[in-house]
């Protein structure tokens, strides 16, 4: 196995497929409209790529870890909700309302990790309550009503999250930072660290890892947090640069979110995960919404096409286990 | 006599009203290979989950080379030197071997506040492990549990009870489902193994295999160890297999008499 060249190892990464299918996709968007690759349509992109990208991203350990969360597009919605409630009162400060809305996030988390792990059911059904419970929780504290959010003109907290400025002609949020920062660590933490060998060793056994001494529950409650925490700060991203707190934002977002994940190569099962996919992951499915649009196809028909990259990459994924498995 | 190595001592276990363990005693000696054997439902697993960490004891004692001990988990075993070599739940397929090797005690590169494996450090140690526990072939310790034989696996497994010097290596079932020439193999690592200075047990439904490795045979029936010290050397196959079936305490001592070693 040393001894392949490196066309060869290329070629059997887990991020191969999406990387190729990117550029096709690229490739051909940018062949049917120029407007494709311009400085504007690149800047709208990637403003809203890097918050659900920062969603996906915790989404890939926890998954490598054998566990999903069903919440985070909930949680999307609530955070921001919670933030500019407690603000609009009078109750904290912008910066303090933010610390809580991330907090409570946190808390979520682990309540979900404590379900999953202690009482031993299936991420799926508890993940899945709870996205009911906090979407169920923003509506009613909301009336269902969006709340208001001009007050953030010059708060530091603002600048720091979503501050934007030019790049030449492109015009680049702060956000687009945080996802780097946040792809490098979790990369870092899933490949390099101690912990992310624990991490997809609590997917691939668990009852392995377990005998080893690891602590396989502290692990996944650890990630149900850290993925309820980077959806909240994806949400309160969100808000902020779109001036909305929208008790309904996010809906739905849980499933592109998963759907980004696997797509990178993320084993559904657990075990296996990688970050570079994920963002290989992310790239596909927002160049898609966009690219559809430029190139005149209804938005309605969006599902279609992310439906058959889906089925199209697990059937990639599973040729390429096989080859894997097989030894070739 | 030297203490030996493990002493268990009166053991029960019940999970409700089923008494898994009826008293049970059971002892390995320093730098010896037990065989551990029995019908299914004797109670071999629940003997070795109790040793293991993984199930407490209802009652009974564990001595470890005189000084009784208690373990209530895993850790607790593998911190007193136990280590448990399950069939299916050894390792993780996804990881490679030198990831294996380390799960749960991964050397990191400094500073430690990084939580950065020595990954170099790791597959030098890997490398020359499979080279000790007898793997001939030229397998990179970066590749992928998945993609070895069952016999490699056992011999990683194995591996890595020796590397972190386990006193004591159980190993149920390692030679299910291997082909004559992988059998062979595995047992010519435990062999090793022992005579690097572990004791091991080893549980098999082949009884063709434990005789092949083993340096005495203990018997359990219905949750009690029957028989404890039979020499391979001296006893047959067939005698071995009727103390397991079940039969009088004196059809037993009979048939074992012959064989018996003295103290």
């Amino acid at each position: 196995m040393e001894n392949r060249s490196l066309i060869q190892h290329f070629v059997a990464r887990p991020e191969f497929g999406p990387f190729v299918l990117l550029v096709v996709e690229i490739a051909v968007f940018w062949g049917i409209n120029h407007d494709f690759l311009s400085p504007q349509n690149i800047s709208n992109t990637l403003a809203f790529t890097v918050e659900l990208g920062l969603i996906a991203l915790a989404m890939t350990l926890l998954m490598t870890s054998g566990e999903f969360d069903l919440s985070v597009g909930s949680l999307f919605g609530f955070s921001p909700v919670l933030m500019w409630t407690l603000f609009n009162s009078g109750l904290t400060s912008l910066e303090v309302g933010f610390v809580a809305a991330l907090l409570v996030a946190g808390f979520i988390g682990l309540v979900n990790g404590w379900f999953v792990t202690q009482l031993k059911i299936p991420s799926f059904l508890v993940t899945l309550g709870m996205l009911l419970v906090v979407r169920g929780t923003a509506l009613f504290v909301t009336d269902g009503f969006p709340q208001r959010t001009w007050s953030a003109e010059g708060s530091w907290l603002a600048e720091a999250l979503v501050g934007d400025f030019f790049i030449g002609p492109f015009r680049i949020y702060m956000s687009l930072f945080w996802f780097i920062a946040a792809a490098i660590a979790l990369g870092y933490v899933l490949t390099q660290s101690r912990t992310g060998n624990w991490i997809q060793a609590a997917g691939g056994n668990p009852n392995a890892a377990r005998a080893r001494g690891v602590n396989v529950s502290g692990v996944k409650i650890g990630l149900f947090v850290l993925s309820s925490v980077m959806a909240s700060l994806a949400g309160v991203i969100s808000s902020l640069r779109t001036s909305a707190a929208n008790p309904n934002s996010g809906t739905g977002y849980e499933l592109e979110v998963i759907a980004m994940v696997v797509i990178g190569g993320t084993a559904l099962t657990g075990g296996r995960g990688t970050i570079i996919g994920t963002v290989l992951g992310i790239l596909i499915l927002r160049v898609m919404r966009n690219g559809i649009v430029l190139i005149g196809v209804p938005g309605l028909a969006y599902n279609i096409f992310i439906g058959a990259i889906i089925l199209g990459m697990m059937a990639l994924h599973s040729w390429l286990e096989r080859r894997h498995q097989a030894g070739t | 006599m030297a203490e030996p190595l493990i002493r268990m001592q009166n053991i029960r276990k019940s999970y409700g009203r089923v008494q898994a363990l009826e008293d049970a005693n059971f002892h390995v000696n320093e730098r010896e290979i037990v065989g551990l054997l029995g019908d299914n439902g004797a109670g071999k697993s629940t003997l070795i989950k109790v040793l293991s960490g993984a199930v407490p004891l209802t009652s009974g004692d564990i001595f470890i080379r005189g000084q009784k001990v208690s373990l209530r988990s895993t850790s607790d075993a593998i911190a007193q030197g136990i280590e448990t070599i399950y069939q299916d739940s050894a390792l993780v397929t996804q990881l490679s071997i030198a990831r294996n090797l380390f799960l749960g005690r991964e050397p990191l590169k400094p500073p430690r506040f990084l939580n950065r494996m020595d990954q170099d450090a790791m597959n030098t140690v890997a490398r020359d492990l499979l080279k000790q526990v007898g793997i001939s072939k030229n397998i990179p310790p970066t590749t992928p549990i998945g993609s070895l034989s069952g016999g490699e696996r056992q011999a990683v497994a194995i591996a890595r009870a020796m590397h972190f010097d386990s006193d004591l290596i159980i190993l149920d079932e390692p030679t299910n489902n291997l082909g004559v020439a992988e059998t062979q193999g595995v047992l010519s690592f435990v062999r090793n193994a022992r005579d690097s200075g572990h004791s091991c047990i080893f549980i098999a439904h082949n009884i063709h295999h434990v005789f092949q490795v083993v340096d005495r045979i203990v018997v359990m029936r219905r949750g009690k160890v029957v028989a404890d010290d039979i020499d391979p050397k001296k006893t047959s196959v067939l005698e071995v297999e009727r103390i397991i079936t079940g039969m009088s305490d004196k059809e037993i001592r009979d048939a074992i008499a012959d064989g018996k070693p003295s103290h």
